[in-house]
């Protein structure tokens, strides 16, 4: 599962979404793996503004990762400024590492807990499993 | 005519086989009225300045089975949405599925790519999805008037990859009948859904529902729209006509501020 999946759940059960404290999702005894891909400069600089920043950077930190800069770049941070004028823009060491961090950075096992009640879902082989047993649906 | 993603390595044996509603979704959302609903409300940014405004949209897919539709979605994004980064989410309840369709997404979506695919997670329809994110929702749910099966052993089936024939075929069995049997009308599980989307449907949010003659469509729609001011619901897509009933529809769902 990839990390910028994350800036997109919530914990499954019904009252804790009202609560802050239920994004983001924290990751426990988690096992991360690279899969490589393309990096698309304008799909980065599209993503700027759907970020849940602060708490990106609390689960980057969570997972051990580089931290991510304190405040949130702006598109025009993602373009090499030596890119030559006229020619397609190349990206920012910043866009390498945001592309490396959200979309190359995978959570093959673990679990992620809930800030608010403490629930665990388990991640495996990539997939997470947001089903509640019966008695908290 | 764009192209409909490969399925052939998907086992149907408890994995919902794309039919006739499947390839209505399909139709519907590539048709010259939705390609330019979907312009509008999603402009493509200009400049770098306008990516807040029109930031990516993130297409969501509850119950994706197959993967086909969030597939042809992810792998068509440029011609559906005029632009190169739209995000793509699924759930399902189906563990098979989710592998399944992730596959078909992976399979369909080729460099230079137009989309990027998220994930698909195990899930009970949009509960785990945060509040307010969607910006396409999409729904080809269980629709038949028949039984809901019985749950309890849901976890064993989706974590049990060996077991004795007839226990498989079981599990088998009761994969399928979650991906059809709606209960009530056909309507208890799309009634779940449709109390989840003004939860979480962003302010430029619209949905796609499919519904079936039993299911009372005019009925629905009538529901969606008392939700409060400002809310739609249309028929932009339909299937199947019999003496002036449509078999099958789909219902957009979205709301007008300026009403």
């Amino acid at each position: 599962m990839k990390l910028l999946t994350l800036n997109f759940l919530t914990c499954a059960i019904k009252t804790c979404k009202s609560t802050p404290a239920s994004f983001p999702l924290h990751p426990r005894d988690a096992e991360l793996e690279i899969a490589e891909t393309d990096l698309n400069l304008a799909f980065l600089k599209s993503i700027l503004a759907r970020l849940l920043w602060p708490e990106l950077r609390t689960i980057c930190s969570e997972f051990g990762l580089p931290t991510l800069p304190e405040s949130r770049p702006e598109p025009a941070d993602l373009v090499d400024p030596d890119s030559s004028e006229g020619e397609e823009e190349s990206p920012s060491q910043t866009a390498r590492d945001l592309h490396r961090v959200l979309l190359e950075t995978c959570m093959r096992e673990g679990k992620l807990v809930c800030g608010n009640c403490g629930h665990e879902y388990a991640v495996k082989e990539g997939v997470a499993n947001f089903l509640l047993p019966a008695h908290l649906v | 005519m764009l192209p409909t993603p490969s399925t052939t390595h998907v086992c149907f044996d408890r994995v919902y086989e794309p039919a006739e509603d499947s390839y209505l979704l399909l139709d519907t959302l590539s048709s010259p009225s939705e390609i330019s609903f979907l312009h509008n409300r999603f402009p493509a940014p200009s400049t770098n300045d306008a990516h807040a405004d029109s930031p990516a949209p993130l297409v969501l897919e509850v119950g994706v089975g197959s993967g086909v539709v969030l597939a042809f979605v992810a792998a068509n994004a440029h011609t559906l949405f005029g632009r190169n980064d739209v995000l793509t989410l699924g759930t399902d309840l189906n563990r098979y599925a989710c592998d399944a369709a992730a596959q078909t997404v992976r399979h369909a979506v080729t460099a230079p790519a137009s989309s990027v695919n998220l994930d698909i997670v195990i899930a009970d329809l949009a509960t785990a999805i945060r509040p307010r994110s969607v910006d396409v929702f999409i729904f080809n749910p269980p629709y038949v008037p028949d039984e809901l099966p019985d749950f309890s052993r849901h976890e064993t089936y989706n974590t049990t990859t060996t077991m004795g024939k007839s226990a498989a075929f079981e599990r088998d069995s009761y994969l399928l009948r979650l991906s059809y049997a709606g209960g009530e009308e056909g309507m208890v599980v799309t009634n779940r859904m449709l109390e989840q989307i003004p939860e979480i449907l962003s302010s430029r949010g619209v949905g796609y529902l499919l519904l079936c003659a039993q299911n009372k469509p005019e009925e629905v729609k009538k529901t969606i729209r008392a939700w409060a001011p400002g809310w739609m619901a249309e028929t932009v897509g339909t299937s199947g006509k019999k003496a002036g009933w449509e078999k099958l529809q789909i219902v957009r769902i979205w709301r007008d501020d300026t009403c």
